[in-house]
């Protein structure tokens, strides 16, 4: 019985879904446009004065690129979103597979990450600031206390659950502990791993974001709040779109390299 | 032409004449249950030999102590004369559950364990194309373990088995997860392989019909604790069509004696 059922699901084959995939990428600029008509009738009602249409903000965004405000936050922004995310994520894999593969770290490290993913970490950024000022480390700590948690959890859940069939195949090939480890494990987990790295990247955002409306008035978060108090709803939408844009792109562009690097046999799946 | 039954009972095997195994006193428990109690057994050079016995008999259990995966609590392992308590190079493994990294194409999969021990990639895909060959897979190489079906899987894991050369082959009921179909024609190409191949295969299975089909010596174990009932020799001839060997008389009559004798195992 149990046999019949794993030979079953072992002889079934992909089938390809080409036109499929034509219908979904429609489906997706359909989705945007619903969107995006929603939001511009929502304007036109007005919903509320404080709420500006979708073309209004279009134009707004720009303006916003073409006299250099924009651009210039951003730039200010990116600095510690990208360093706290880059480390976030180095730290965060390397830590989490070392709680996976280690007992003692799991013991040690597990526990204060599992208590600061649970933790309104937002409370801790003021915090931040009275120890490192309003400077980049604080922006930078600010992303990482909101990345890390959830990089560090993922990765050693995966490594923790990691295929036991195909540990014990590299076993009776020879493979030694380090070969387990780059060509087994990690190949393995990966997939987990990048879901935490989407949710680490995503929290990261978050973390740059708040760092600058609570601490700093630099880059986007001040870009906001100065539009917010002259009133300029627009402008303030088109940048608050334009960091939601920022990382959505950034997400798509992690997956993008998961598939590429990790796990090819997913390409065009 | 008739099977022969070398011995009745747990008293050992007298070492044959070429034994590439020896297995000895090897007894093995899993918390109270005694899953091995004493096993004595040799495995003759160039010949597959079958474990079979109903579920709890302890047959993949000596499998993967033969393979070094599994640690006996009592006993002896000897490869060419050599004791062994770990995987070596001399054995190779065939899984169950195929295991294959589903991130790796067949031909990555077929050459990991030459990758594994270091030898370079032209290398050791050339040798992994050729047992790709080998096995039925031509062209299958750029592919990936989820486009195959379950046969075609684990012909990959025998030719993976198949590359890093060893003089045992361990196969650890390596069609249980395999569609009948696919079954009957792989065992028919097992068979073929056989001849080209100068290796020793130790063959776990809970088909009787599997065993007598392919095996030249059959090692009958029975359940709670696993101890070795019965060694039956089939006298099947092999080189004619496989398709006869189905309805051969001798085939019959060793699938009908083996049932007798493991009836009063099953519940």
């Amino acid at each position: 019985m149990e046999n019949s059922l794993r030979a079953e699901r072992g002889a079934v084959s992909l089938a390809s879904h080409s036109g499929w995939r034509d219908q979904s990428i429609l489906l997706r600029f359909m989705s945007i446009a619903l969107f995006a008509g929603a939001w511009e009738i929502a304007g036109r009602i007005p919903v509320s004065f404080a709420f500006p249409t979708f073309s209004d903000t279009m134009v707004a965004f720009v303006k916003l690129v073409a006299d250099g405000s924009l651009p210039t936050a951003y730039l200010s922004t990116l600095q510690p979103l990208l360093l706290g995310v880059v480390l976030s994520a180095f730290l965060g894999v390397g830590l989490g597979t070392l709680c996976g593969l280690w007992r003692a770290g799991e013991w040690l490290l597990i526990p204060v990450f599992i208590v600061l993913q649970a933790a309104p970490v937002a409370a801790f950024i003021p915090m931040v600031t009275f120890i490192y000022g309003i400077g980049m480390t604080a922006k930078t700590l600010a992303v990482m206390i909101l990345a890390l948690p959830v990089i560090v959890l993922n990765t050693y859940k995966a490594v923790r659950n990691v295929n036991e069939s195909l540990l014990v195949m590299c076993r009776s090939f020879l493979g030694t502990r380090w070969q387990t480890v780059a060509k087994i494990i990690l190949p393995d987990a990966s997939p987990v791993i990048f879901a935490g790295l989407r949710l680490g990247v995503a929290a990261g955002f978050v973390g740059v974001v708040l760092a600058e409306l609570l601490i700093t008035p630099t880059g986007i978060g001040d870009l906001i709040t100065f539009h917010r108090s002259r009133a300029d709803y627009a402008e303030m939408y088109a940048t608050i779109g334009s960091i939601i844009a920022l990382s959505t792109l950034t997400l798509i562009v992690l997956q993008w390299i998961e598939i590429r690097l990790f796990r090819p046999e997913k390409r065009g799946a | 032409m008739r099977a022969t039954v070398l011995r009745n009972g747990p008293s050992p095997v007298s070492a044959s004449a070429d034994s590439i195994v020896e297995v000895r006193g090897v007894s093995k428990y899993y918390g109270s249950v005694e899953a091995l109690r004493s096993i004595d057994l040799d495995f003759p050079r160039g010949k597959l030999t079958s474990l079979l016995g109903p579920s709890g008999c302890g047959k993949t259990t000596l499998l993967k102590i033969i393979a070094g995966l599994i640690t006996a609590d009592a006993g002896t392992i000897a490869i060419d004369g050599k004791y062994v308590s770990t995987p070596g190079p001399e054995r190779a493994f065939v899984f169950q559950d195929f295991a294959l990294m589903p991130w790796a194409t067949v031909l990555r999969n077929v050459a990991f364990g030459l990758e594994l021990r270091g030898m370079d990639k032209t290398k050791r895909e050339n040798i992994a194309r050729h047992y790709i060959d080998e096995v039925g897979l031509a062209g299958f190489g750029d592919k990936y373990p989820h486009e195959l079906s379950g046969g075609m899987r684990q012909r990959v894991g025998l030719a993976r088995a198949l590359s890093v050369d060893a003089d045992v082959l361990l196969l650890d009921e390596p069609f249980s997860a395999v569609d009948e179909q696919n079954r009957r024609k792989f065992q028919e190409d097992l068979i073929r392989l056989r001849t080209n191949q100068n290796k020793t295969f130790i063959f776990v299975t809970h088909s009787i019909e599997e065993a007598v089909y392919i095996s030249d010596r059959i090692v009958l174990l029975s359940p709670r604790p696993g101890r070795v009932s019965q060694v039956i020799e089939p006298q099947i001839d092999r080189s004619v069509d496989p398709e006869r060997i189905h309805r051969d008389k001798h085939y019959l009559d060793t699938v009908e004696e083996i049932w007798q004798g493991l009836k009063q195992y099953v519940e």
